[in-house]
């Protein structure tokens, strides 16, 4: 196991590298950055050239991500357009959204599994009927209007939670923004397990055990669950990544300045810096993420092993 | 003009791989006929089909349903609730909500079916393949998922999509193709992962049995049922993909109408015109559950402990 | 193992979590301070490195100039100086007042004006406002259109002693003095230039207060600064917060979270009332938006193509789309300046009068008289990242649709960016008109216009050319009785009005909320809040 743990590890070296990469030209191609500092005006051609020289936007491109990737192997991230260093960005930015992301899989888990499981027992009862109608809801309302419209009542009709999380955003008030966060892909969750439950709950080891007169909570747990979560467990890896870095919305709502909204801020202003630096971490975050979810593969399932 | 979704398409997605598995092999054949024997007695297909095909005739003929145009707009009776001949109000701008909906069909089932099938096919073959054959396979594609799933849809919508000068759907539907299928190749790699360790599959390898013959005779019907699961969600959320594209100009260009575009427009109204989200999000909502049925119904047919 | 795995992680996800539940800290509120939204500056915040209303609402609080626009009126005063006097127009003498102090305790003088202002004009320094010092002499030799600069400094700026100094202009300019409110014209510390990066960090200058903390992305603290030597803010300080969305920063000002915000979504309008009680603001701001037509397109420069505009600005619909889209936080517009102007400083709604009017009939006459939209189709560009202006947008087109009797006459071209909008402006490729918005630097009728119409302007962005208007503008600016160059500047207006390069569509109001806690809001003609008079009661 340890060996195909440093080889995963080892892979990340060129996946790195052809982020960097992908992303640095991709930001480049959408043209140049130093038009829209001026405002509603032409800048005058001199102060533009002097901009690009200050953020090496006239060296060839190779040349820039040269000097981009040099910086990095020295810690700089280099700096955003309004001076701020990237770095110092992705400080304040990555645990406000890991706490977010934190929260939101929580919700993930215990909800969604505990629905899916509930309702892939009890295909075609009203519970189910119930689940799906709230899952279709989840689907076609955009997270916008369900972000906006817990606001209104949890934060402004009720006041029970402050409209918008604190600078600090502690805990406490992630709590709505996560749930908020975590809906469509509760949907994901919970018709992944329920399908899986109900798969599972009709196979030769269940109605051994059944058979042998096992207790029904024993038999759900120990024997059903554990069969089923593969999938939900795959698709919760594949989550994180996608919670981390697409989160705008609700951030945007509950005023939570994380990645997402870094991350669309760099991408609407064209600097490559904060582009590939956050989505650069990102990307090691997935592989993190998909590397626990193949050890816990083997964990699931013991006929499983590490190639 | 969007060209019209023909039933082929739907069908195509009604039973993924059905191509190979139908054609190449001889004794696969009962296996998906079997399947299919066992859908058309299933009540959940047949509504769900019946569902599907109205939705696909408006899709076709919008003006079988609505007489009036959907870009006709009075903003004279901007978000004005219902009355005799506009049973369903008017948006912000004074357009007509019943005819919008009707109209937005096209575009959005289009985009919707056709990226979900795209996604599910390549990320589903890819995926099939990197867990089958593991090794250098499953780290080649695997790295590649992962980089793919790293670039921002709103970057990668800014850089891919606003060069394209297309006005049909295609540039949309590609795209979704292209950033989507990371996700759904996790899903099945996962999936095969676990149904390559079962015995019948180890039974089959010592009779001699070919790669593609356990892959498509064995593997695939126990591995699809939580691809079905996650495509038949993300067809919903691939609608509102558009919208959140056609909004940053780089989706579908204006004039379109599609359920995305309406809804996302209505969002902001949600304390004061409720009801002009109600009508487009209620008509994704129906598509959604009929394909989760749809998904459901053939997931059950595939399912050979049910026979 | 797999047991050891399992609790590993459980530990590990607790350690991880222990810290966050415990950090439940809210900010309590200070008694006496004003708590107002805000947003990330673009820019540093240099002084004439700024042009954006985020950073320039920290300037406005942190610097006083030689002279300040009354809150109210708009009307220029003197501030920092003393007098500034003129013979020809060309030549002026600047007199400072005593006893203006830095936060710092240094003092006010006119080297930091001089100092200041050669700053910003260098090229090097690459400030995004140095245009703004173009009418100094020697500005050329320090930004030179192409090459290096060949001085450091503007010859045409002279130290006479610590309160005097003069200035020369390469034309004559009597509207000059008037402009020199304008943040970018703000004197600078000694520790500006000695410690750069220290001072970016918390930035001070000689206004009513001070940085006291400032968390880049989050807040800034000011608090009173000590050394001012204008009147005292009536309150305590201002607390600055980032909001990233103008939705959550007004349910937050309803919740009581937040005291003000200057930026009120025209979709929770209709929910005033109950919300809000009569605790907004909704005054005229100097900012007006225009449509403008790419006159370097030879099809949209034809005589027929004229009749074309005509009949686009008739087909627009601008009370209703004010009222209905805009909640009447827009006012239909009838010149190419603001009403912040008033008639003394130019302002005059009769000079687009009925050729601003809906007038349908008319409109489509003009058009089909004129051919049709050059390429038959009109395209409608804007960019889609900020301002939400596809509404209006979709407004206008359903306006014009609506003229036209063809629902698809008319359609919007979003552009994803404004960088790469801007760059598809400046090389000309938008066959069709496109957004356009102009908010004052300085309340002076001069700059509506010169910036935006005179040939090879920087605003220009139509690359509209007319030679008489050129030369009524210069006529203007050299006149030295400011109530003759008003009557000129009006004059080259009424060249728009026949030649239409622009459609003035609505002047934009400022708008705000406030909260229980704060009293005495107002938003001065630049719609920013005017914090100094502000009193705070908890």
């Amino acid at each position: 196991m340890g060996r195909y743990v440093i080889r995963r590890l080892l892979q990340m070296i060129p996946v790195f590298i052809g982020t960097t990469l992908l992303i640095f030209l991709m930001v480049n191609v959408m043209g140049d950055p130093t038009a829209a500092l001026c405002g509603d005006k032409a800048c005058d051609p001199a102060t533009q050239a002097a901009l690009r020289e200050q953020f090496h936007l006239d060296k060839p491109l190779v040349q820039q991500y040269l000097i981009y990737l040099g910086n990095i192997f020295q810690g700089d991230f280099g700096t955003a357009f309004n001076g701020d260093s990237v770095s110092d960005l992705m400080l304040r930015a990555y645990p406000v959204t890991i706490k977010l992301t934190f929260v939101a899989i929580v919700f993930e888990i215990v909800i969604g599994i505990g629905l899916g499981v509930i309702t892939g027992l009890r295909r075609g009862k009203p519970i189910d009927t119930g689940v799906l109608v709230l899952t279709l809801v989840v689907i076609s309302v955009p997270t916008f209007v369900t972000g906006l419209v817990a606001q209104l009542l949890f934060g402004m009709q009720w006041g029970i939670v402050k409209p918008s999380v604190a600078y600090e955003a502690p805990l406490s008030e992630l709590i709505l923004p996560g749930l908020v966060l975590a809906s469509v892909s509760l949907a994901y969750v919970t018709r992944l397990t329920r399908t899986s439950v109900a798969e599972n709950a009709r196979s030769d080891y269940v109605r051994t055990a059944v058979a042998k007169g096992l207790p029904r909570r024993r038999i759900i747990w120990r024997h059903l669950l554990r069969n089923s979560l593969i999938p939900v467990v795959t698709f919760i890896g594949t989550d994180i990544g996608a919670l981390m870095g697409g989160a705008i919305v609700t951030e945007r709502i509950f005023n939570i300045r994380g990645v997402g909204y870094q991350l669309y801020q760099g991408i609407l202003h064209q600097s490559s810096p904060t582009v590939v630096g956050f989505v650069t971490v990102l990307v090691i975050v997935f592989l993190l993420a998909n590397l626990i979810v193949d050890l816990l593969y083997a964990v699931l399932d013991p006929r499983i092993r590490y190639a | 003009m969007p060209e019209p979704v023909t039933p082929v398409t739907v069908e195509a997605q009604l039973t993924p791989g059905a191509p190979e598995g139908g054609g190449a092999e001889g004794p696969a054949r009962s296996l998906w006929s079997d399947a299919w024997r066992s859908l058309r007695r299933n009540p959940v297909f047949i509504v769900s089909a019946l569902i599907i095909l109205f939705l696909v005739i408006v899709a076709i003929w919008p003006q079988l349903l609505a007489s009036g145009d959907p870009n006709d707009c009075d903003l004279a009776h901007g978000q004005d609730t219902s009355s005799s001949g506009h049973p369903f109000g008017y948006d912000a701008q004074g357009c007509d909500v019943y005819t919008r909906t009707v109209y937005g069909a096209r575009a959005s089932i289009t985009v919707g079916v056709c990226a979900t099938a795209g996604v599910a096919l390549l990320g589903g073959i890819l995926g099939a393949l990197a867990g089958f054959f593991g090794r250098w396979a499953d780290a080649l594609l695997s790295r590649v998922a992962d980089i793919f799933f790293g670039i921002p849809v709103i970057l990668g919508g800014l850089v891919l999509l606003s060069v394209v000068t297309s006005t049909t759907v295609w540039p949309v539907v590609g795209f979704i193709v292209l950033l989507g299928w990371p996700q759904i190749s996790r899903i099945a790699r996962g999936s095969v992962i676990t149904v390559k360790e079962n015995d019948y599959v180890h039974a089959a390898r010592t009779l001699g049995a070919s790669n593609s013959r356990i892959l498509l005779r064995h593997i695939l019907p126990n591995a699809i049922a939580p691809v079905i699961v996650v495509a038949t969600i993300a067809l919903g959320t691939y609608i509102a993909l558009e919208a959140t594209l056609s909004f940053l100009g780089v989706g579908l260009k204006p004039p379109a109408v599609s359920w995305g575009i309406d809804i996302s427009n209505a969002a902001p109204y949600i304390r004061n015109a409720p009801h002009m989200l109600l009508y487009p999000a209620g008509a994704l909502a129906l598509t959604v559950l009929a394909f989760i049925m749809l998904g459901d119904a053939v997931r059950d047919a595939l399912d050979p402990k049910l026979r | 193992m797999r047991l050891g795995l399992r609790t590993g992680a459980l530990a590990a996800a607790l350690v991880l979590a222990v810290p966050w539940l415990a950090s439940c800290g809210a900010t309590a509120t200070e008694s006496g301070v004003v708590r107002a939204k805000w947003g990330d500056p673009q820019n540093p915040l240099e002084p004439a490195n700024t042009n954006e209303v985020n950073g320039g609402k920290v300037l406005d609080m942190i610097f006083r100039g030689l002279k300040l626009y009354n809150p109210d009126t708009a009307e220029p005063e003197y501030a920092v100086a003393k007098s500034i006097s003129s013979d020809d127009a060309q030549n002026f003498k600047v007199t400072l007042k005593d006893g203006w102090k830095f936060a710092d305790g240094t003092k006010v003088t006119s080297q930091s004006f001089v100092d200041a202002w050669n700053y910003a004009a260098y090229l090097p320094n690459a400030q995004i406002g140095a245009d703004f010092f173009g009418y100094i002499d020697g500005y050329d030799k320090v930004h030179p259109d192409k090459g290096k600069p060949t001085a450091k400094k503007l010859s045409g700026l002279k130290v006479v002693d610590d309160t005097h100094f003069t200035v020369k202009l390469n034309q004559k300019f009597s509207l000059f003095p008037d402009m020199l409110g304008y943040a970018a014209f703000s004197p600078l510390p000694k520790k500006f230039f000695t410690d750069h990066d220290a001072w970016l960090e918390k930035p001070f200058g000689n206004g009513p207060y001070e940085v006291t903390d400032y968390e880049r992305g989050g807040r800034m603290k000011l608090r009173l600064n000590d050394q001012y030597n204008g009147t005292k803010p009536r309150n305590k300080g201002v607390d600055l917060l980032v909001y990233t969305d103008d939705n959550t920063a007004y349910t937050d000002v309803v919740a009581g979270q937040l005291d003000v915000t200057d930026a009120v979504p025209a979709e929770q309008l209709s929910n005033l009332h109950k919300d809000i009680d009569n605790r907004y603001i909704n005054t005229p701001a100097g900012i007006i938006q225009t449509l403008m037509f790419p006159m370097y397109d030879k099809e949209w420069a034809t005589a027929d193509a004229l009749k074309v505009r005509r009949g686009i600005s008739l087909a627009i619909n601008r009370e209703q789309i004010t009222d209905k889209i805009f909640q009447k936080t827009r006012i239909p517009a009838k010149d190419w300046t603001s009403p912040v102007l008033r008639d003394e400083g130019g302002y005059n709604p009769d000079i687009c009068g009925d050729r601003c009017e809906y007038n349908p009939k008319k409109a489509k006459q003009l058009i089909d008289e004129g051919g049709g939209f050059p390429g038959g189709r009109l395209v409608l560009s804007y960019n889609a990242d900020t301002g939400n202006h596809k509404q209006w947008i979709d407004a206008i087109c359903n306006s014009v649709n609506r003229v036209m009797g063809n629902s698809k006459a008319c359609v919007g071209n979003p552009v994803g960016t404004f960088a790469d909008f801007r760059t598809q402006i400046q090389s000309g490729k938008f066959s069709g008109p496109f957004r356009s918005g102009w908010q004052m630097d300085y309340p002076l009728i001069q700059n509506f216009l010169q910036p935006v119409y005179t040939t090879g302007a920087p605003s220009n962005d139509g690359k509209w050319s007319d030679k008489r208007f050129d030369a009524l503008i210069n006529k203007a600016n050299a006149d030295p009785d400011p109530k003759s160059a008003i009557k000129d500047f009006q004059d080259s207006e009424r060249i728009l009005a026949e030649q239409l390069p622009a459609i003035p569509l609505w002047y934009q109001n400022g708008t705000a909320v406030y909260g229980t806690r704060v009293h005495d809001v107002k938003l001065n003609p630049f719609s920013v809040p005017v914090f100094e008079e502000m009193t705070v009661n908890d």
